[in-house]
């Protein structure tokens, strides 16, 4: 009884040797990471690099880019893999002058570049050449500095002019440019936007000309959170605050992961259960908001849905309250295992899980007959928001938004880790690649994690009384080498989330960089957009499922 | 309304008068003798001042703005809907429009390029508005308060009435929160207006004299600054 385990025959496994070979001349050092072989080239080579490595290697998934400062030097590592084994990682390892760091933009090989970059621009500071559009993304237009830059001074005082903020309708825009076009703005104060996001759509008559995301106004320092605390306990907190629409446990398990590879801590197998059985009940919970927001936006389905939705939810909240203590913000992941064990008594927690999961099909059957099978739902979302494979990976579109496109990338069982891979289930893929897929998705999910949380129970209640070890045995104070440098992802309720951490030899990282699968997604956003009507861009947007504290971090 | 009273409705005026007196007085018919009529005595007149009456209709019934921000948002949603079911209290129609809005709930970290935002979302309800603050980031940042962009509490951007501390509170409390605000209400009590975050306000407390004036004229009053002195912040 175990997952299936993906075809990787035809992924073929390029040894570091052959890499660099097929670098070649571009290659001009080594820079290994725990998790992946790491190239050294020269700032004006990335674009050839990363071609090759796409074209001729098969990576074809950017990951991540990571940008930070050290004493001598800048650095931007851009995280590569391959959508069909995920396993299979390199970095490449790009150093910038330290008094002028200029460096060439990856935009023209893969799309999701242009975001990554203009982070790394707007907080650490390097600037790149042939970008598209490099401006500050996350923080006002007139800041000072570059916060995660090493002689940035927090004291200072930042302004910022409401002119930056006035209404951007109050002159009749189509007067004014005397065009055919539009100006619509979304947000940030807007239901549908699912937090604080803000579009610019430029509209011709009722249908999308052009539509510009622009986010940061949830931006509250994740990374620097995370720089300033120490690995052992201090961390742990925040993860639960990036995705926090219940995702908490699959977000710790990110840290989690990376920590536990990093200071090599093996975990106790019945905590990774217990692991599993958690994450994947966040997950339902994550799920559930989806649907019940994303009928919100279709067609205003405040009543029905939405309340099942919360009522669902308020039922799995029950149960990992039981579990951890907490409603939303969990804490419960330890490094090396888990806090504590399932409440006493044992019995009926297991007992009322069970019941949940006994009466999870008609509820979901509920939301077929409400959601999949109404009509009204079907004219909004089939064949709307159309995003193709090629240009979901180019963007580097993971979770259900890339299983919605039909590409099979699950890091649950590509990348395994926890107790995934000795469990029974299946990855859903739809190959739509419209709104309707994605919904139809997140659905099914919801049934494959009640069948793994199943497993978990069984597991769990038959587990020997004496061999419940729920931590391994972990030193206080973690101090990882000096310049020990690992790269891992889990697979969160929106997708691949990873985590960047760069060790001094202290306790404490030196630098910490979140991988948000919402940040990358929402790149997606215009592709989907442009030519269709406005209500359809609104349910692209629903459909993507995006949370603002995760893609601004 | 009693029911077993035999009489059909009659319409002779002077019949009418003394049967329902009669009926009340005998306590057959107790549809006068209501919960307010108990409060106020056997006066048939209700004396009270129209502020303290309209103080009491505005904190039993609260449109509240549906403006979410962060994590605590989430915990706001559950508070409208189902189980928790914050309509309950008379607070419970949440709107999406702040001109429509009593209450404004700020469930979030606020950071420096959502500030003047919020301020406009504030600005733009109609009086007398009312602000509950949701968690510990809008009483001082909360688990962000060290960060470079956060800004360390609501109350640096608008006034506050209420503050709820946990992260998240739970639903329960902001039940409670709201249940306080109306009873502040009810009591005619609101929190005192501060501005801080505009420049004008340094010239605020000033006597106008001729420097002031020159100050004052030299300001762009279209270009007003939010300024975020992170090192005076609390
Ligand atoms: S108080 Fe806590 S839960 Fe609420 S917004 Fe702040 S961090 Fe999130």
């Amino acid at each position: 009884m175990s997952i299936e385990l993906p075809e990787t025959a035809g992924v073929t496994e390029q040894s570091p040797e052959e890499l660099e070979a097929l670098l070649d001349e571009l290659v001009i050092g080594r820079d290994d990471h725990l998790n992946a072989p790491g190239y050294v080239i020269k700032p004006d080579t990335v674009v050839e690099s990363l071609r090759r490595l796409r074209d001729d290697a098969g990576f074809d998934h950017l990951s991540c880019v990571t940008a930070q400062e050290y004493d001598d030097r800048y650095e931007s590592i851009y995280h590569l893999k391959k959508f069909d084994d995920p396993t299979q990682e390199v970095s490449i390892v790009v150093p910038a002058d330290k008094e002028n760091p200029v460096s060439q933009s990856a935009n023209a090989v893969f799309r999701t570049a242009d975001w990554h970059e203009r982070e790394a621009y707007d907080l650490v500071g390097i600037e790149y050449d042939e970008h598209p559009n490099l401006k500050r993304i996350l923080l006002p237009d007139t800041w000072q500095g570059h916060p995660l830059g090493q002689s940035y001074d927090q004291d200072q005082p930042q302004v910022v002019p409401l002119r930056e903020h006035k209404n951007p309708l109050l002159e009749d825009q189509r007067a004014a440019s005397e065009s055919e076009t539009m100006y619509l703005n979304i947000g940030p104060h807007h239901p549908a936007t699912h937090g604080v996001l803000h579009v610019k759509a430029v509209l011709d008559g009722e249908q999308v000309v052009d539509l510009e995301p622009d986010i940061g106004y949830l931006h509250r320092c994740e990374e620097q959170m995370c720089q300033n605390s120490t690995y052992r306990y201090q961390i742990m907190p925040y993860p639960d605050r990036w995705d926090y629409i219940s995702a908490g446990l699959l977000n710790e398990w990110a840290y989690a992961r990376v920590a536990e590879d990093m200071a090599d801590i093996e975990v106790p197998e019945y905590a990774q259960v217990i692991r599993t059985m958690g994450a994947e009940l966040c997950r339902m919970a994550a799920h559930f908001l989806a649907l019940g927001t994303f009928a919100l936006d279709i067609y205003g389905d405040f009543t029905a849905i939405f309340m099942y939705s919360i009522r669902d939810r308020e039922r799995v909240q029950n149960i990992l309250e039981d579990l951890t203590g907490q409603r939303l913000m969990f804490n419960y992941f330890r490094l090396g295992g888990v806090v504590w064990d399932l409440p006493e008594p044992r019995e009926e927690f297991i007992e009322n899980a069970r019941d949940y999961l006994e009466e999870l099909p008609t509820a979901l059957e509920e939301y077929h007959d409400m959601m999949t099978a109404n009509e009204i739902l079907q004219l909004r979302t089939v064949d709307t928001g159309v995003l193709p494979p090629e240009v979901a990976k180019s963007y580097g579109a993971t979770g259900p938004v890339a299983r919605g496109s039909g590409i099979d990338y699950d890091l649950r069982r590509d990348d395994p880790y926890g107790y995934y891979d000795k469990l029974d289930w299946d990855v859903v893929v739809e190959d739509g690649c419209d709104n309707y897929s994605r919904l139809l998705v997140r659905m099914r999910e919801v049934e494959q994690s009640a069948k793994i949380v199943e497993q978990c129970l069984d597991l769990l209640e038959d587990w020997p009384e004496d061999e419940r070890t729920i931590q391994a045995n972990v030193p206080r104070t973690i101090k990882p080498k000096d310049d020990t440098e690992i790269y891992r992802a889990v697979e969160g309720a929106k997708g691949e989330l990873g985590i960047y951490i760069r060790a001094d030899g202290t306790e404490k990282p030196a630098r910490f960089k979140i991988r948000s699968p919402c940040f990358s997604n929402l790149q997606t956003l215009p592709e989907m957009s442009n030519g269709e009507y406005v209500p359809d861009a609104i349910a692209s947007l629903g459909s993507l499922d995006i949370v603002l504290g995760e893609v601004d971090r | 309304m009693s029911s077993d009273n035999q009489q059909p409705f009659v319409t002779d005026r002077s019949r009418v008068t003394t049967d329902t007196q009669d009926a009340r007085l005998t306590g057959q018919d107790d549809r006068f003798n209501s919960r307010l009529r108990e409060a106020f005595g056997s006066s048939p007149f209700i004396l009270t001042k129209f502020d303290k009456f309209m103080n009491w209709v505005r904190g039993s019934s609260m449109f509240m703005l549906q403006f979410g921000i962060a994590c605590c948002s989430i915990e706001m949603m559950h508070t409208y809907a189902v189980k928790h079911d914050l309509d309950r209290f008379g607070a419970g129609v949440p709107r999406a429009s702040p001109r429509q809005a009593d209450v404004i709930i700020i469930p979030g970290t606020i950071v420096s390029k959502f500030a003047p935002r919020m301020k406009r979302v504030y600005d733009q309800m109609p009086e007398p508005k009312f602000v509950i603050g949701m968690g510990s980031c809008t009483i001082s940042g909360g688990p962000f308060q060290e960060g470079y962009n956060v800004v360390k509490g609501a109350e640096e951007v608008i006034p506050v009435d209420i503050h709820i501390p946990g992260c998240p509170p739970r639903p329960e409390a902001l039940v409670y929160g709201v249940a306080k605000l109306q009873e502040r209400i009810a009591n005619g009590e609101s929190a005192p207006v501060v501005v801080k975050p505009y420049e004008l306000e340094q010239f605020g407390d000033l006597e106008r004299d001729e420097i002031v004036d020159q100050l004052a004229a030299e300001i762009d009053t279209d270009d007003l600054v939010m300024r975020y002195n992170w090192a005076d912040s609390p």
